[in-house]
């Protein structure tokens, strides 16, 4: 029975901007190969909750972190740990389409380059192998030395997944990776995460609550920092063990 | 009634700036105008060829001769001296603002860079000639203090601030989510520095170069008074020379109005006027096509 293997431990994580507490004492486990999706109302900690995944909250000036996250029983903020590692196990994806004012082909060799791969053959068939991947390959393949910035809203954004694929990481993080985007582009990216939890173990965050019961297996709702509550998506979405948990999904708030 | 009202002081003010902007124009328009209209007839007594790369300048001699070649070539090498100092100056303490300042030395550094590029160049001159000229005399052994090297040090100073504000602006136009996406693959800092951000802002500094370069191009108080004023061919950068600026500021006073001399210096100005045009025009294409490189201007 692996169906629910454990890939990342979550364990008494407390974490503060400054004075300010973002997050309270969370605690979930989240399973290989599925998608778990973080809802909750804006401002309640999906984004800095998920950024402590690539240790990307580090860049901020004056954040603290306080608990263990095990990725594979690794904790990810033991003081040896390397963040290069890390950050290209753990790809991010982000709100925004931010590819690179560099060609197509540019941004997603740019992983592999920087961490020092210089065999062109092979960053070129990683290159394509990346936007196959990512369900861009033949909307691409005939203009891959044009600007990224060319390219639609939509485009960009499988790009930015492309680009996060090319270092071959094994969790995939996203942050409202469709709130930019139109619903046909949308769908596309629901489509392409529904293709890529095969491969990947995929935390999303989304506003959009359709889209969490649609695309995911579990889901956590956040709320003011705190972990209201975890479960089976279809759970959470039929019958949730809390009212306020129920008040949010079904739109009384939020 | 009410409605009246704000409708009329719309108008009112709509056409105070029409008129401000226009008269600026209009005063481009006539410096331009005056500019071709005293330096044009120096060339019904000296061919234009003769004037632009004729080696000997003599407006007062005898058989005068108006050959400027030694004042471009002299413009052009403190120029180039001056970029030598203020690129790394201005990109450096740019690069150090933006990078590694933490909040509070931000807070006071880029007050201080403005503060500098606001103080008169008359100064920057006078520091010039009594502290800095005599200083490389010495150190260096030079017969004479007054250089080309001495103008290129102190205006390449006078530039810094321009470029270093120029460039830490385009360093910030830098979204943060590039550097974002750069972290989240493994790149480190200076990965992202020097693969992100720099070519990002790349055409952003460029065009702070190139505006600081027209400010050394067109200055003249400083170079009157620290490049000594020979106007020979420069065979050396710790040779005096005399640029086009401080030529026109130091004989206009002598020529006769309607002269040739007088007639010449105009044309002195035209063609400072053309290097400097050109400048602006390179470096105004190249922030649009940095702002385009951006997603900016879409
Ligand atoms: N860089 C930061 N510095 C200080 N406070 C922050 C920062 N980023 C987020 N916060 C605060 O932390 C809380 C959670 O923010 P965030 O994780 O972005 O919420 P969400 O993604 O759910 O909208 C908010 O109250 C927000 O104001
Ligand atoms: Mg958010």
């Amino acid at each position: 029975m692996d169906i629910n293997q454990i890939k990342i431990k979550v364990e008494g994580v407390n974490f503060y901007y400054g004075s300010k507490q973002a997050l309270r004492d969370i605690a979930l486990d989240i399973y290989k190969n599925k998608v778990t999706a973080i809802i909750g109302p804006s401002g309640c900690g999906k984004s800095t909750f998920i950024r402590l995944f690539n240790r990307m909250n580090d860049l901020i000036p004056g954040a603290r972190f306080e608990g263990k996250i095990l990725i594979d029983g690794n904790n990810i903020y033991d003081p040896k740990l390397d963040v290069v590692d890390l950050r290209r196990s753990v790809g991010m994806v982000f709100q925004k389409p931010n590819p690179f004012p560099k060609s197509i082909y540019e941004n997603v060799a740019y992983g592999l380059s920087i961490n020092g791969i210089r065999d062109k053959g092979y960053i070129a068939d990683k290159v394509d192998k990346s936007l196959k991947d990512a369900a861009l390959y033949s909307e691409v393949k005939n203009r891959l030395s044009d600007n990224a910035l060319a390219l639609s809203g939509g485009q960009q954004q499988r790009l930015c997944i492309a680009r996060a694929l090319a270092v071959e990481p094994e969790v995939l993080l996203m942050d409202e990776p469709a709130s930019a985007l139109d619903p046909t582009a949308t769908l596309k990216i629901e489509e392409l995460i529904h293709e890529l939890k095969k491969k990947y173990t995929i935390i999303i965050v989304t506003h959009n609550m359709q889209q969490a019961a649609r695309i995911s297996d579990y889901t956590a709702f956040f709320m003011m920092g705190e972990l209201i509550e975890y479960d089976i998506t279809s759970k959470i979405f039929t019958k949730p063990s809390k009212k306020i948990t129920e008040d949010y999904i079904t739109g009384r708030f939020g | 009634m009410y409605f009246n009202y704000l409708h009329l002081r719309e108008i009112v003010y709509k056409w105070i700036f029409n008129i401000l902007a226009f008269a600026s124009l209009l005063f481009l328009f006539g410096i331009t105008i005056i500019l071709f209209k005293e330096g044009l007839p120096l060339f019904k007594e000296v061919s234009a060829v003769k004037f632009i790369f004729g080696t000997s300048w003599y407006p007062t001699h005898e058989h005068p001769e108006y050959g400027i070649l030694p004042l471009i070539l002299a413009s052009l090498l403190v120029t180039a001296g001056a970029l030598f100092f203020c690129i790394p100056l201005g990109v450096g303490s740019a690069l150090y603002i933006h990078e590694l300042a933490g909040f509070k030395q931000r807070a006071f550094l880029k007050p201080l860079i403005e503060i500098l590029a606001a103080i008169p160049s008359i100064v920057y001159g006078f520091f010039g000639m009594v502290v800095v000229a005599p200083f490389l005399q010495r150190v260096l052994n030079l017969p004479v203090g007054l250089t080309a090297f001495t103008g290129s040090l102190i205006l390449g100073v006078m530039a810094t601030p321009t470029v270093c504000s120029i460039a830490e602006d385009a360093l910030s136009f830098v979204p943060k989510s590039f550097r974002e996406a750069s972290y989240a693959v493994g790149a480190n800092r200076w990965q992202t520095l020097t693969k992100v951000v720099l070519p990002a802002a790349g055409s952003g500094i460029s065009t702070g170069i190139i505006l600081g370069m027209s400010r050394a191009v067109g200055e003249t108080m400083t170079v009157l008074m620290v490049t000594g004023g020979a106007a020979v061919i420069p065979r050396s950068i710790f040779e005096p020379v005399r640029p086009m600026t401080s030529t026109i500021a130091a004989e206009m006073g002598e020529a006769v109005m309607g002269s040739i001399h007088y007639h010449a210096l105009f044309a002195i100005g035209l063609i400072l006027f053309l290097f400097t045009l050109v400048f602006n025009i390179i470096a105004e294409i190249i922030s649009r096509r940095f702002r385009l490189k951006l997603g900016l201007g879409r």
